[in-house]
């Protein structure tokens, strides 16, 4: 008898692991999405609970275009590879940059769009993204990110005063209470995060990142997949190319952004 | 884990090349943090005794909410919340205080552990014998010689092992710190992990260094014991 239950429970548990994986299943019949939902307008969450963004619509047009059902599971986005490896979800659409320590860990698709990083700080300070200009003031960074990466390359070792804070809300909140001169983060992140929001009206763009002759920026924005799963990343990529042929992602485009963000330069 | 030992181990254990980080930023937090405690506690601890509701209710309203709420919560008031007032923007001393997240951290510790140190030193004062007042009154000595020859030095000795568990507590605590900026050793241990996607290896490699922490307070207390706690040996 025991036995029995036993192996009926290792039925259960066997079936159970397979609807769960895609990867198993003959056809696809959905995809889950792990999002850092706090990274507005790429993906956040609505008042009412839901999913939402550029990023969002975008899986929801790949999802729609393979005709399979899109779930998005919340994943803080530091631990979100690890949480892809231990296949929580099947991939990563949270604004990821492609770098090569990422692209040892994990596949990315074909680029999504793209975005410079910036300097924002009190209009009229007249700093630039420059040790020069930098020298001897204090730059927030979130930790973590590529562009803590590229502050603490290239700035730090010539004087500026590097400080690094577990989120991009922290890093703006001590940039209004003046403990930060200025900060550094994708130019996107912070014309909607905070250019664009009430807090921000007395900060501007202060320009963007042109230099970066060690490629710590990495190069565009995808989403990342498991390394062992190389037919799901040829649907997607498949996907992607039919909606920026069939004028899906210019619908999309247009409802978020003023400007292009597939044809954007890296910033090298 | 060779590779984060390798790239990390300066950061891990005193300077990421510009600032203290790791183990020194942990030490120097833990110690000054414990110093301003135990130098606040010991007046407030004798405060917190006194008949005078005038004297005893500040005191206990005091440790009443740094008891009451989390030391999380604490830090960012102090860090976040004081530095968003514009008195203390404006007021030049005040603002060069509480612009460096070290100071906000440190400040935040220090009363923090005051208020439990003052509590375990309160209640060591209450537990001093009747008969050693009697005896050090019947040989004339005045309220202050009292206190400082016979309450003081025996309330610290019985409060010693409760307070060893203090300053360990404090020391998990620190991991707090990267709330207000402080490269202490868990945000080299998250860069690590940043860097690498090896949470197994990064944290682990932490947890050792707490531990090597621990032990050495562990030592340290024992012997402090084993001192000035001789006369309770069988």
């Amino acid at each position: 008898m025991k036995k029995i239950l036993a192996t009926g429970a290792m039925t259960v548990l066997a079936l159970g692991f397979a609807t769960n994986s895609p990867a198993n299943a003959k056809s696809l019949t959905e995809i889950k999405f792990g999002v850092d939902a706090t990274y507005p307008p790429f993906e956040s969450m609505s008042p009412g609970g839901q999913f939402v963004g550029f990023d969002i619509d975008l899986g929801k047009a790949i999802c729609a275009d393979l005709k399979v059902k899109c779930v998005f599971v919340a994943q803080g986005f530091d631990g979100i590879i690890p949480a892809l490896e231990a296949r929580k979800f099947d991939a990563i659409l949270s604004s990821m940059t492609v770098t090569p320590a990422r692209q040892q860990q994990i596949d990315f698709s074909s680029e999504m769009y793209n975005e410079p990083t910036s300097l924002i700080a009190k209009k009229a300070s007249g700093l630039k993204p420059t040790v020069d200009s930098l020298k001897g003031k204090t730059v927030g960074v979130e930790a973590g990110t590529i562009q803590e990466t590229y502050a603490n390359t290239y700035w730090k070792p010539s004087g500026v005063n590097v400080v690094s804070y577990p989120g991009q809300d922290q890093v703006y909140a001590d940039l209004l209470s003046g403990r930060l001169d200025a900060s550094l983060q994708d130019s996107v992140e912070a014309d909607y995060g905070f250019l664009k929001t009430p807090k921000g009206t007395a900060y501007a763009l202060a320009g963007n990142v042109t230099d970066d002759p060690k490629d710590v920026l990495g190069s565009y924005i995808a989403i990342g997949i498991r390394k062992d799963e190389p037919d799901l990343k040829a649907k997607i990529d498949k996907a992607i190319a039919t909606i920026i042929k069939n004028g899906t992602y210019k619908k999309i485009e247009a409802k978020y952004f003023n400007f292009d963000v597939y044809a954007a330069t890296p910033a090298k | 884990m060779i590779y984060i030992l390798q790239n990390y181990w300066q950061a891990l254990l005193y300077s990421d090349g510009y600032n203290m980080t790791g183990v020194a930023m942990t030490l120097w937090l833990l110690v000054t943090a414990c110093v301003i405690g135990f130098f606040m506690a010991i007046p407030l601890a004798i405060a917190r005794n006194a008949r005078n509701p005038l004297i005893w209710f500040p005191v206990w309203l005091y440790t009443f909410i740094f008891r009451g709420t989390p030391l999380y919560v604490q830090l960012l008031i102090i860090y976040t919340g004081f530095y968003s007032l514009d008195f203390v923007r404006n007021t030049a001393p005040l603002n060069e205080f509480f612009r460096q997240g070290i100071n906000c951290t440190i400040l935040a510790f220090g009363l923090n552990t005051g208020a439990y140190t003052t509590e375990i030193f309160a209640g060591a004062i209450r537990e001093t014998a009747f008969g050693e007042i009697d005896a050090a009154r019947s040989l004339g000595m005045s309220q202050f010689k009292l206190y400082q020859r016979i309450i003081i030095p025996g309330a610290l000795r019985r409060a010693l092992p409760v307070y060893s568990n203090e300053v360990i507590l404090m020391l998990h605590a620190t991991t707090l710190a990267f709330t207000a900026t402080v490269p202490d050793i868990l945000k080299v241990a998250k860069d690590a992990y940043s860097a690498t996607y090896n949470p197994f290896a990064s944290f682990s490699i932490a947890a050792v260094l707490y531990l090597c922490i621990s032990f050495g307070l562990i030592y340290a207390f024992r012997r402090a014991e084993q001192h000035f706690l001789a006369f309770l040996k069988p």
